[in-house]
């Protein structure tokens, strides 16, 4: 029996009982518009929570030199001095799973306008990309620096609201001067407020300027105290001795190296090879694209550093797991959730096809009778029920699919959420409409074609 | 047409159902032969195994045993398969209860034992072979009408242009005009007779009424699960004092 023909008896046949045909379909229909909608509204949302999310730094990885270690004393991470703007540039250049990086150069001291004077918790010495690798693209006032900025290590800056607060108790300070450790920096803008992350550290407790500006004209190294007075005194000092923690444990010990004096410091000058930065940040592409961002990280800096196979990295990479992990969980919860409604209402669904199938079997006995009578064999008989469900099934599916994609439209219309098309879901719900009418179907159409064609003929 | 061996020929067929462990023999040794181009009555009140034999002829049912052997095939063993193709290529089938399909139009009817037939029909063929079969039956008009919209008379002749529409050399009738009034009944057993002679097809009529049977050329009258007369004249000499 040729495939169109089978078509052509099922579509006879259920045009012989429309309303039922069409409410018996409705089941399907709702189930999978259902399903339809929930997956574009779903996914919108979830889209839209992920983004609010990476908003956070979700994405982002940080890159910090290695432990720098003095007579067995270790220093944590991001003491030793390897991270050079090559590396930030070189991280750009060959890592694909990278969006964007900015190097950073961090220093710690006291920021003057005026009469007032305030320690801002971060000072960054950085590039415009800062701004896209923490998803900072609003500003309140002004402009962000310019790269030629950072090329000219201009004294400029951009300040976080809560040192607008401060030093400038309301007025507008684009285009004023402040002075960071006494060397006068123009305010080119105001950065938009952040609040708190998620440690409750103050965000918009920053001053953001040019890092050559930072690295060359403010911090002399990474380790400067937070007073202008107390660095003014240590200034002179070997960063090396300043920081021997055992120090202030035991006042009275003489430091590791006797004191360079005045003239062996101008012989024999700490010569830094090359400019190193503090860390890196680094954004990944996605959120599933962290470990491979890593990877990729891993592998170019080890390069870059020339480390051999069983030596550690001098380096160490960051992300924020914990995040991440809450990222993922709140997206497969989601996913999992729309599943399991999904799951029940074409099992709703498929339970009324089972139901009108058995009734309508029933109620055609003769006919089935008869059509064996004229030469149907029993699977002649299975498949053209089989067919009639499978196709009451998919017609439900399209129905299901349009009402369903129109459903999210509207509400994406007139609510204003967000929504994602989902072509997936669409080719799921063919999928399973199909499904739903071969398993349900099949039990009927079996006892379809297990009739006796005598007793059939013969059922009142 | 082999001359020696008939149509349909029935060798001590036998037929018993179980029931609640209980071995119920209907058919207690049949042996009929029906030549080709024969009509014939199958007579018996009810009960007598009638519908049995009838199902077993129509090949709708296997026997318990006995041999039966249609256009020189043994066909008693055949699997429901194999038996529902031998139905659609050589049989038709006539009921009662005309069995058409609600709703749908009298040409989709006739058309309908055409899609289980094992040759590829096309569906012009098909509309062609079936508006042909309904002209014979005198409904070239009514070709679009449903069952409902037809009398019963017109409902049978739809239901015999369906039986007859894969062109099979046997027909069977079981009770053709048990629901119509005594007037279509005469039409539609003048329509057996006419397609008896004119297309040689043979015809098998079950009934009880002993009118109708007068129709056939010879009469098979069945009791308790046997023949009791299988010659022609007698029986029609029976059926015309009754």
């Amino acid at each position: 029996m040729k495939i169109h023909r089978i078509l052509r008896t099922a579509l006879q046949a259920l045009q012989r009982n429309p309303m039922r045909a069409m409410l018996t379909t409705l089941g399907i229909v709702i189930g999978v518009g259902a399903v339809i909608a929930m997956m574009e509204i779903g996914n919108g949302s979830s889209a839209a929570v992920q983004k609010s999310i990476a908003s956070m730094g979700a994405n982002t990885i940080l890159v910090l030199p290695g432990t720098a270690a003095s007579g067995g004393v270790s220093f944590g991470f991001g003491t030793s001095i390897t991270l050079t703007p090559q590396d930030y540039e070189a991280i750009l250049r060959e890592c694909p799973a990278v969006s964007s990086a900015a190097p950073v150069v961090r220093a710690r001291t006291q920021v003057v306008y005026g009469n007032h004077n305030w320690v801002p918790n971060t000072i960054f010495g950085t590039t415009p990309s800062f701004l896209e690798v923490r998803n900072w693209t609003d500003m309140a006032d002004g402009e962000f620096f310019t790269e030629r900025d950072v090329l000219n290590a201009n004294k400029v800056c951009v300040l976080g609201q809560t040192i607008v607060r401060e030093l400038f108790q309301g007025e507008s300070p684009v285009g004023k001067e402040i002075r960071i450790k006494n060397i006068s920096f123009r305010v080119v803008g105001v950065l938009a407020s952040k609040g708190a992350n998620m440690m409750g550290m103050d965000q918009d407790d920053i001053v953001l300027a040019p890092w050559t500006t930072i690295k060359y004209r403010v911090a002399g190294s990474m380790l400067t105290s937070t007073n202008q007075s107390s660095s003014s005194t240590t200034s002179s000092s070997d960063t090396s001795t300043s920081v021997n923690t055992l120090n202030t444990l035991y006042p009275g010990q003489t430091s590791l190296y006797p004191a360079q004096s005045t003239t062996q410091a101008a012989d024999n000058p700490i010569s830094v090879r090359f400019t190193y930065i503090d860390q890196i940040l680094v954004n990944a592409a996605s959120s599933s694209e962290i470990p491979a961002a890593i990877r990729q990280i891993t592998a170019t800096l080890r390069e870059r550093h020339h480390i051999r196979e069983n030596e550690d990295d001098d380096f160490n990479i960051r992300d924020m797991t914990e995040m991440t992990k809450m990222l993922t969980s709140t997206t497969s919860l989601m996913t999992n959730l729309l599943l399991c409604v999904a799951l029940i209402s074409l099992l709703v669904g498929g339970v009324g096809i089972m139901n009108i199938m058995l009734v309508s079997v029933t109620e055609r006995t003769r006919e089935i009778g008869l059509r064996m009578a004229v030469g149907a064999r029993a699977r002649d008989i299975l498949r053209q029920f089989l067919v009639e469900s499978v196709v009451l099934c998919l017609v439900g599916g399209g129905v299901g699919i349009l009402l369903g994609h129109g459903g999210s439209y509207l509400v994406q219309m007139f609510l204003h959420w967000p929504i994602q098309n989902s072509p997936g879901a669409i080719a799921a719900a063919v999928i399973v409409s199909a499904g739903v009418g071969i398993i349900f179907g099949y039990y009927p159409a079996w006892r379809a074609s297990r009739l006796d064609p005598i007793e059939a003929l013969r059922y009142e | 047409m082999d001359d020696f061996m008939a149509l349909i020929e029935l060798k001590h067929i036998v037929k018993t159902y179980r029931i609640a462990d209980m071995d119920v023999p209907v058919l207690k040794g049949v042996s009929i032969q029906i030549d080709t181009g024969e009509l014939v009555a199958l007579m018996g009140s009810s009960g007598s195994g009638k519908s049995t034999l009838m199902n077993i002829l129509g090949c709708l049912d296997r026997p318990t045993s006995g041999e039966y052997w249609f256009n020189q095939q043994e066909i008693a063993q055949l699997s429901a398969d194999e038996r529902a193709i031998l139905r659609n290529r050589s049989m038709g089938f006539v009921f009662q209860s005309f069995n058409l399909l609600p709703r749908a139009s009298a040409l989709e009817n006739v058309t309908m034992p055409l899609s289980y037939s094992a040759t590829y029909i096309s569906d012009r063929e098909a509309r062609q072979r079936a508006s042909e079969m309904l002209s014979r039956v005198g409904l070239k008009d009514r070709m679009d009408h449903e069952p409902s919209q037809l009398s019963g008379g017109q409902q049978q002749r739809v239901a015999i242009a369906r039986a007859l529409i894969n062109r099979p050399p046997v027909l069977f009738a079981d009770e053709p005009t048990g629901n119509l009034d005594s007037h279509t009944s005469n039409e539609v057993l003048q329509m057996f007779e006419q397609l008896n002679q004119e297309d040689g097809i043979t015809i098998i009529l079950v009934t009880h009424d002993a009118a109708v049977a007068r129709h056939a050329q010879r009469v098979i009258r069945i009791a308790d699960g046997l023949i009791v007369d299988g010659d022609a004249d007698s029986t029609l000499e029976a059926a015309g004092k009754k």
